[in-house]
Parts: structure tokens; sequence; C-alpha cells
């Protein structure tokens, strides 16, 4: 490894903000290539944390790791204080994932999916009561799709239908929100609406917001922590810190995808 | 027995009373379970379980079972067998499918030529023969088929979700195992109680057809289950009723209908104003 190891500052959310994630010197390999190694971080409750690295930096799989689809082979990883497998209440996790290939034959609503991030917090065999559609009007209000929601998902742009997935993560009310990718190729309207309501889950609900994105222009303002991931955790602090090393989050959107080219 | 109802030609008899309920009762039940295959694109799944049951058939045949118990036995087997390979995902695409389903019609025609001389009836449940069905085979319908609306009563909302988007379901905590094998065994149940009926070649049409149809028309994953079930309940209808009068297999006649629906409804699509088809975006 060229790179300088990471300067690890302190997170900005307060010492005793609840620890959502927490990851200690964790490495994973497939096989014999290894993909992560020895990385440490962790996320705090009202925490917006982005997560950027090069492809193949093992993002994708750090938050596999996280999230309990994957075990690591070595290190420890704790989900809401327990290991990502035992966590009963996983709805206190909303997961968006890269964009989804769903569509498939069958119409389905924006309300319909989004309802199903209310699921697991009633107990799926229970039908949703008046509370549990309030919040799902509430996430399709939030992501700006209310007037779309009894339109069928494969009728809207690709930037509408991430928000549909990202309301589906809010309609669980989570306390940790995880995203991976979530804004790749969607329109800029679609990118503000999805700025305000992240800030909207951190400052009003408190949560923790782990963000994984090459696209961070959008949410450069909110950021208040990038981790660099290239294997390693080769960067660890404010978007100041890393702008004083001559990258910026939002004035030149090239500068950090060029930058982690640099890194590889 | 049961006196029959005094319907009008070709229901006016018992045994043809009995035909229709046990086929419209197929016609609801069948698209019901299709609209969560057809959403999770495992359209043909349904025929390759049905294969599966044709090799319980031939079992029940050969050591003389009713064979409907054997079916079910091998059809559950089977779909559960390949549901649980595809999520460890251990199977190896549709080629592992494949083999599995041809193997199963190979048993079946094996252990049937090993039975006997059973040929018309292992005819009647490769092509179906609902005027053959006795007031058992309807209540054993009946009774599956409630089975199926109470299961999608209680987990219709998390089987959409599973169905949907099976790698946010595993991550959102749903319980995607369990879910997807008793959607498997359903179908699975739904199969084997059609396929006297439609018959085995024709049952798992009549998961996927209605839905087909529905799909093309609705603006929502619950209006399709409800148009798809309307759609499979108006073609055994029909399908029944033309059968007598023309003389030709009620379960052939039944499909031909629901693919008929199918084709006026996307023609329908195709030449409908496209101003119709603006006017949502």
């Amino acid at each position: 490894m060229d790179a300088e190891p990471a300067p690890h500052l302190p997170a900005r959310a307060p010492e005793d903000a609840e620890v959502l994630v927490r990851a200690d010197d964790l490495s994973f390999s497939y096989g014999h290539d290894p993909v992560l190694q020895d990385v440490t971080l962790d996320v705090r409750a009202g925490e917006f944390v982005a997560l950027v690295g090069p492809n193949g930096s093992g993002k994708s799989t750090l938050l596999k790791v996280i999230l309990g689809a994957l075990e690591p082979g070595s290190g420890r990883v704790e989900l809401l204080g327990r290991s990502p497998r035992d966590v009963r209440d996983r709805w206190r996790v909303g997961y968006v994932p890269q964009r989804p290939s769903l569509l498939s034959e069958v119409p389905a609503t924006v309300q319909e999916i989004v309802a199903a991030g209310r699921l697991r917090q009633r107990g799926w065999w229970r039908g949703l009561t008046g509370s549990d559609h309030a919040a799902v009007g509430h996430a399709i209000e939030s992501v700006g799709l209310a007037e779309l929601a009894l339109r069928p998902l494969n009728e809207l742009s690709i930037g509408q239908q991430q928000r549909a997935f990202i309301a589906r993560a809010f309609a669980g009310e989570p306390e940790l929100l995880v995203l991976d990718e979530p804004i790749a190729g969607v329109d800029a309207e679609s990118q503000r609406r999805f700025r305000d309501s992240l800030v909207h889950l951190i400052r009003q609900h408190g949560a923790g917001v782990l963000l994984v994105s090459h696209e961070l222009a959008a949410v450069a303002d909110v950021i208040e922590r990038v981790v660099v991931l290239k294997r390693r955790v080769v960067f660890d602090g404010s978007p100041s810190e890393l702008a004083s090393r001559g990258v910026s989050l939002g004035i030149h959107r090239e500068d950090l995808p060029l930058w982690l080219e640099d890194l590889r | 027995m049961i006196a029959a109802l005094s319907l009008p030609y070709p229901f006016e008899t018992a045994e043809a009373q009995r035909a229709l309920i046990a086929c419209l009762a197929v016609g609801v039940f069948a698209p019901m379970i299709g609209a969560f295959l057809v959403q999770k694109r495992l359209s043909l799944v349904g025929d390759g379980i049905a294969h599966v049951a044709f090799a319980g058939v031939g079992a029940g045949l050969l050591i003389q079972v009713w064979p409907v118990w054997t079916a079910l036995v091998f059809a559950v087997i089977g779909a559960v067998g390949v549901e649980v390979l595809r999520l460890k995902r251990k199977a190896a695409g549709d080629l592992a499918l494949a083999l599995f389903f041809y193997v199963g019609i190979a048993m079946g025609a094996v252990f049937a030529s090993r039975a006997g001389d059973v040929e018309l009836e292992t005819l009647s449940y490769l092509f179906g023969d609902p005027y053959a069905v006795t007031w058992v085979g309807v209540v054993t319908i009946v009774v599956l088929g409630a089975a199926v609306v109470a299961a999608i009563g209680l987990a219709g909302r998390a089987l959409f979700a599973v169905v949907t988007d099976e790698d946010w379901s595993r991550v959102a905590g749903l319980p995607v195992g369990p879910l997807s094998v008793a959607l498997a065994a359903l179908t699975a149940g739904v199969i084997v109680a059609g396929m006297k009926i439609v018959g085995i070649l024709l049952i798992a049409a009549m998961m996927v057809l209605p839905v087909a149809s529905a799909q093309l028309m609705a603006r929502s994953f619950r209006g399709t289950l409800r148009l798809a079930i309307a759609i499979g309940a108006v073609s055994s209808l029909i399908g029944l009723t033309l059968a007598r009068p023309l003389d030709i297999a009620p379960g052939g006649a039944i499909v031909f209908v629901a693919a008929a629906v199918f084709a006026a409804v996307a023609l329908a699509k195709r030449t409908a104003p496209r101003a119709l088809q603006q006017e949502a975006h």
C-alpha cells in the first residue's frame, strides 16, 4: 500500500451518541483475493458518513458484511450492538440497494412498494394499521412522490423509482439508513429531494446515515465525515480535511473520482 | 349423492355441475398463486412442478394408491427441493431445473408403463377430465384452494415483498426462506388440485395466462391479482360451456379461452389510441 495510514478524526456526533455500526479490524477475502483488510469504522446516531472508493475497493462487500449478508473473515462487526445476523429488530435498519432490477411484468404502485418497508415493524403476518398507512404516506411525501403514489413504478423515471426505494427504507422509520450508490444516474430534481429527505431523517429523527456513492456533489454540504476505502480505510475525516488535501466534494464534481482513480 | 340443480344445458347434470365447480375453483386459485410466480419471474416453474407431479401419478398407479396423494407428495418435494436449491444458489440456472423436471416426466412414464394397462387413466391426468371428478375430488380442490386463499390473506404482503425484491427482503429481515418454500408448496398444491381438471400439461397455463392478461390492464399488484382471478374464472366458465356442445377437451377449451383473452387484450392495448398512454406521463 502506498497510501498514508488514515488519520482517524473524531466523529462530529457527540461521543455519547449510540454507535449504530462498529467494525474493528475487519478483513474479508473471496478465496485468496483480499477485499477488505483491517477496516475499522463506526457510524453513530445523528451522523452522516459518506463511504467512497474506486471501483473494486470493497465498498459493497463492506456493506454486505455490515448488514450480515456476508460473514467477516476476521475482525469484529456490530450492527446495533449485536452481531449483524443476530439483530432481531431489523426494521431499525433501512436499506436502499443499488438500483435493483426488480421491474418485472406485474405492475406495482409506488404505494405498494413503499408499504413493504413497514412489514417488519408490524409483523409481516399482520395487516397494516392506520399509523402504518400514515408512515407510508409520510415517507412517500418526504421524497416528493405524493402525486405519483398510485402510479405503477415502471411508468416513472429512474430517479423517481429510486426515490420510491428510498421511501421504502424511510417507511420503517429506521435509526440507521444504509444506501448503496442510490443516486447514480439520477436527475437533478431527484438528487435535491434525496438530499432534503436525508437531512430530514438525520435532523428530525436523529438517524445515522451511511452512504456509498461516487456522486457526492448533491450532498456535499451536509456530509460530516468521509471515509475513503481502498481495501483499507485510507482516509477518515471531515470534508474540510479532505479539502486541505486538495480534494473537494462539491465544487468540482470530478475532483473526487479523479482522486480516487489516483489511489488505485 | 347430491341431486343436480336445475341449471340449463350444458350444466343440467350432476357431473357437469361438479365439473363446473371444479373448473371455477381452478380458474380462481391458479391465477392467485400465478401472480406471485410471474412477479418472481418463474412463470414456467409451474410447468416443471407439473412434470414432477406426473412422476407421482405414475407411482400411485404402480402401487395402487389414489394418484392424487402420490402426486401431491412428489410435487411438494420437487417444488420445495427446487426452491431450496435456488435459495442456496446451488442450482446452476435453469439447466439444473430442466434436469429435475425431465427426470420427473421420465419417471412418470416408466412407473405408469410398469403399472400395466393404465393408458386411459394416465391420459386423464395429462389432459384432465373434469366430468369424471367426484364430490370428494371437488371438496379436495376447494379445501386446497381455501388454503391458498388463507395463506395469501395472511402472508400476501410479505410474499409480494419477497417475490418483488428478494435481496432487499432479506436485509429487511423478512423470513425469505420460509415464505419462498411456502409459496413453492402452495404452487405444488394448486397444480395437483388442478391436474385432474385441466390436466398436468395445461394446469400451469392457468397460473400464468390470466396474470399475463391482467398485468396488461391493471396498474397495481392488487389490481392485477383481482383481475387475474376474474379472467381465470370467466375463462373456465366459457371454456367449459363450449366444451360439451363442441365435443372438445374441457382443459384445452379453457386454456384456449384464456389465451384468446390475452390475445384480445394485447391487441386492444396495441391499437388503443396513443393518447391514452401518453396521458399517463
